[in-house]
């Protein structure tokens, strides 16, 4: 009865199995370059994807776009410049460094920065500030009592 | 000094609120196109409803024009057709429909039972065209002027205000 069951289980997985899938480019080193390329853009129609992993049908067509670029002997930066020229700089998830995106890039290291410094500041601040200005703590009375 | 203990921690609150608040209202999805200002992309496609003809970019030169990108595969480019159909009746532009992915079957059967507004779509069966103009998410609206520069980009499906208070007002400023 297991042995049936096991003949009858293998031959769904074959069922299952049996839709090839798509083939890859024939040229693997072209496709390799083509993902690298296309983890670095956004699927704009699932915005939280990029087009490397996205299924929607428009990310199909921009890899085959960036594929027939490569081809053509496009590099890499080119490819990037013909999809920024037509979807914007939101396409790209590492936005390039300019004017309207500075904020971007240094914001967090200002937010850093700051935050260290009014940090130090009162730190430096409390330092200077007599005992008495302090609520005892609960073990300060019980190294008292240890002396 | 000690009411600024308090008024500092308010004044950053309600900066933070004023962030939120102005942050609800974007649209994630409301991609800014770089295409605006700048000269529409050639295209060269054949018509729906006469495939051996072809039609080209610098056709439309010389008026402000109207495309609106659509499929008959394409959910909420019905929610639009009537105000499709109503602006085109108001003669304001000639209006292109540009057939996005779609199969010429399924589209005209779409404007048959819905009705044309168009006056004459393109097939971009590939989606190159599309891709193009940058389109990511049908239906799509462009405004092109007489020299052939996109003017205005709505994505989504097309709402009376947006052809009120923007499409409408762009075109007579542009024929005007």
């Amino acid at each position: 009865m297991a042995r049936w069951l096991a003949i009858v289980m293998w031959a769904m997985l074959s069922v299952t199995h049996a839709k090839d899938a798509p083939p890859v480019a024939a040229d693997p080193v072209l496709e390799a370059r083509m993902q690298r390329i296309a983890v670095e853009l956004r699927c704009l129609v699932c915005q939280n994807q990029t087009i490397a992993d996205s299924p929607a049908g428009l990310s199909d067509d921009l890899r085959r776009d960036i594929r027939e670029q490569l081809q053509r002997g496009a590099t890499d930066e080119q490819v990037v410049q013909y999809m920024t020229e037509r979807y914007g700089d939101f396409i790209r998830y590492r936005p390039a460094m300019k004017g309207s995106t500075i904020a971007l890039w240094v914001g967090p290291l200002v937010l850093l920065v700051g935050g260290v410094g009014v940090l130090v500041f009162a730190l430096r601040r409390r330092a200077k500030l007599a005992p008495d200005r302090f609520e005892p703590d609960d073990d300060d009375e019980a190294a008292e009592e240890v002396r | 000094m000690k009411s600024l203990r308090f008024i500092i921690p308010l004044a950053i609150f309600l900066v933070l609120v004023g962030f939120l608040a102005a942050g609800l209202k974007l649209d994630p999805r409301a991609v800014p196109s770089p295409l605006i200002g700048k000269p529409a992309p050639g295209f060269t496609l054949p018509r729906l409803d006469d495939p051996n003809t072809a039609v080209q970019r610098d056709a439309m030169l010389g008026k402000a024009w109207v495309l609106n990108v659509w499929a008959s595969w394409c959910g909420p480019c019905r929610d639009e057709h009537p105000h499709i159909v109503a602006f085109a009746k108001s003669k304001q532009a000639p209006l292109i429909g540009l057939n996005y992915k779609d199969k010429r079957d399924d589209a005209q059967a779409w404007l048959k039972q819905l009705g044309n507004p168009y006056d004459l779509s393109l097939s971009d069966l590939d989606g190159r065209v599309g891709i193009n103009f940058g389109v990511y998410g049908v239906p799509e609206t462009f405004v092109i002027d007489k020299q052939g520069v996109i003017r205005f980009k709505h994505v989504g499906p097309m709402t009376p205000e947006v052809l009120q208070t923007r499409i409408v007002p762009l075109l007579k400023e542009l024929n005007g």
